[in-house]
């Protein structure tokens, strides 16, 4: 068992898109907090700070979860992706889901897209054909007050139909896509 | 808004997390998904001086069956539970609700226990749980208890826990031969807490209806296999028993509405 004492500032390392980092954080610091201020990825966005608008959606150990609504010390050790990941190093450009989100339009400010864009890679990998009403399902979790969603389905109903076209072998694994 | 200022315990083992909680009791809460948990400390609604985090205790993280029953331990998330390929076979009345339970990323770190544990009037694992007549198992220094769900929920946001007691794991009694199972819900949105939310098991002999989002704690109606009219008064005077209240999102009136029809929609979704 590990006890942290209140004002202790604690050493955290995880395992950002692949990589190796460290940062220090109170016991209170919110996961998204410390991504953003400690790590400087700020590529994620916080919004309610309750779990309702999305906007601060990651993946840890490949599900997506909101970084709100955990601390960064429950982090220790985990695998945490963020939309930074999405574009990888060694590949150009965005991955097949940013493109197809630009090509539908599937965003205006941009606000709330990291977030989605994270849920949408952890329910692509469990539901690789999802139905329009499952898809609607899972970006309930997601408020966007620009494209009124219709977009956004679009771009995700496309990338699970090309993902799915392609053989298995150029299909994203679970590493690959971050 | 930030959470205020605790102590945090990292629990490996649950000795770990007995300990914690005989030692700090009513200042210490356990965290586990969080999923409820951290929107009340980031708007201060709690502040306890103590964190007692189970999120990474292996010794509670499982899910499975025994005994008749599917076995949630108390670090198992929903999703875990949501995506296990054997649910609709053995806790039907589980599959039917889940998607009703807030949304698929709140589901992935959010726990089974813990939303039994917090008791929302409206939550739909408690609600279940009373429906099939499930148990929850508390564990102290003193020991392990069992409670059935009727007896651990006791109000709004109120339980049978004792401060130094902690779920370790609630039990979902399987599907039985014979029995039909039906779930609704009414929400302002997809994921929303329940205005009203009916869960139904019908047998032969019996029905049993639970409702959530209506009195203070989940409520359970069993009846003999009425039908008609006669099924309808009893569903009234259900309605009316709940002492439904008015509130920002929907009137006591519509409240009992909901509970006639959901309830009587549910109950025949399940009697064909």
């Amino acid at each position: 068992m590990k006890k942290l004492e209140s004002r202790a500032k604690t050493s955290l390392a995880i395992t950002l898109n692949g990589r190796a980092r460290t940062g220090d954080c109170d016991n209170r610091t919110l996961l998204v907090d410390f991504l953003r201020h400690e790590l400087g990825a700020t590529g994620t966005h916080v919004g309610c700070e309750h779990g309702v608008c999305g906007a601060c959606t990651i993946r840890t150990e490949g599900s997506a979860v909101r970084s709100c609504m955990m601390l960064a010390v429950q982090a220790e050790g985990c695998r945490v992706d963020t939309v930074e990941g999405l574009a990888g190093e060694g590949r150009s450009g965005m991955n097949d889901l940013q493109q197809a989100f630009k090509k539908h339009h599937a965003l205006q400010c941009g606000f709330c897209t990291a977030g989605i864009l994270m849920s949408c890679s952890d329910f692509l990998m469990r539901v690789p054909l999802p139905t329009e009403v499952e898809v609607r399902e899972m970006l309930s979790g997601h408020l966007c007050r620009c494209t009124g969603y219709t977009n956004i389905v679009s771009a995700v109903l496309e990338v699970a139909a090309q993902r799915s076209a392609s053989a298995p072998s150029t299909l994203m694994t679970e590493s690959d896509h971050a | 808004m930030k959470p205020g200022l605790f102590d945090y315990f990292r629990c490996d083992t649950t000795e770990d997390v007995v300990g914690v909680l005989t030692q700090y009791g009513e200042d210490a809460r356990v965290l586990a998904g969080g999923q409820s948990l951290m929107a009340a400390l980031n708007m201060r609604l709690a502040q306890p001086k103590v964190l007692v985090d189970i999120s990474k205790t292996a010794t509670l993280d499982y899910v499975k069956v025994a005994g008749e029953m599917l076995i949630i331990g108390a670090a198992a998330t929903q999703g875990s539970v949501e995506w296990r390929a054997t649910l609709g076979d053995e806790v039907p009345l589980l599959k039917l609700a889940f998607p009703h339970i807030s949304h698929f990323q709140i589901r992935n770190r959010g726990t089974v226990c813990g939303s039994v544990a917090h008791a929302d009037p409206s939550a739909e694992l408690p609600l279940v749980l009373l429906a099939l007549g499930g148990k929850v198992v508390l564990r102290s220094k003193r020991g392990k208890r069992q409670l059935a769900a009727e007896d651990f929920f006791q109000g709004m946001l109120m339980t049978a826990r004792r401060p130094d007691e902690f779920i370790e794991e609630v039990c979902y009694p399987l599907r039985k031969p014979g029995t039909r199972y039906a779930f609704a819900e009414m929400a302002q949105r997809h994921g929303d807490f329940a205005l009203a939310a009916c869960a139904a098991s019908v047998d032969a002999a019996s029905i049993r209806l639970a409702v959530g989002g209506v009195a203070d704690r989940p409520r359970l109606l069993q009846l003999p296999r009425l039908a008609g009219s006669a099924l309808d008064d009893a569903l009234n005077d259900f309605a009316w028993s709940l002492e439904a209240q008015d509130d920002q999102h929907a009137s006591a009136r519509y409240r009992r509405h909901l509970v006639r029809r959901l309830g009587r929609r549910v109950i025949d979704e399940a009697s064909i």
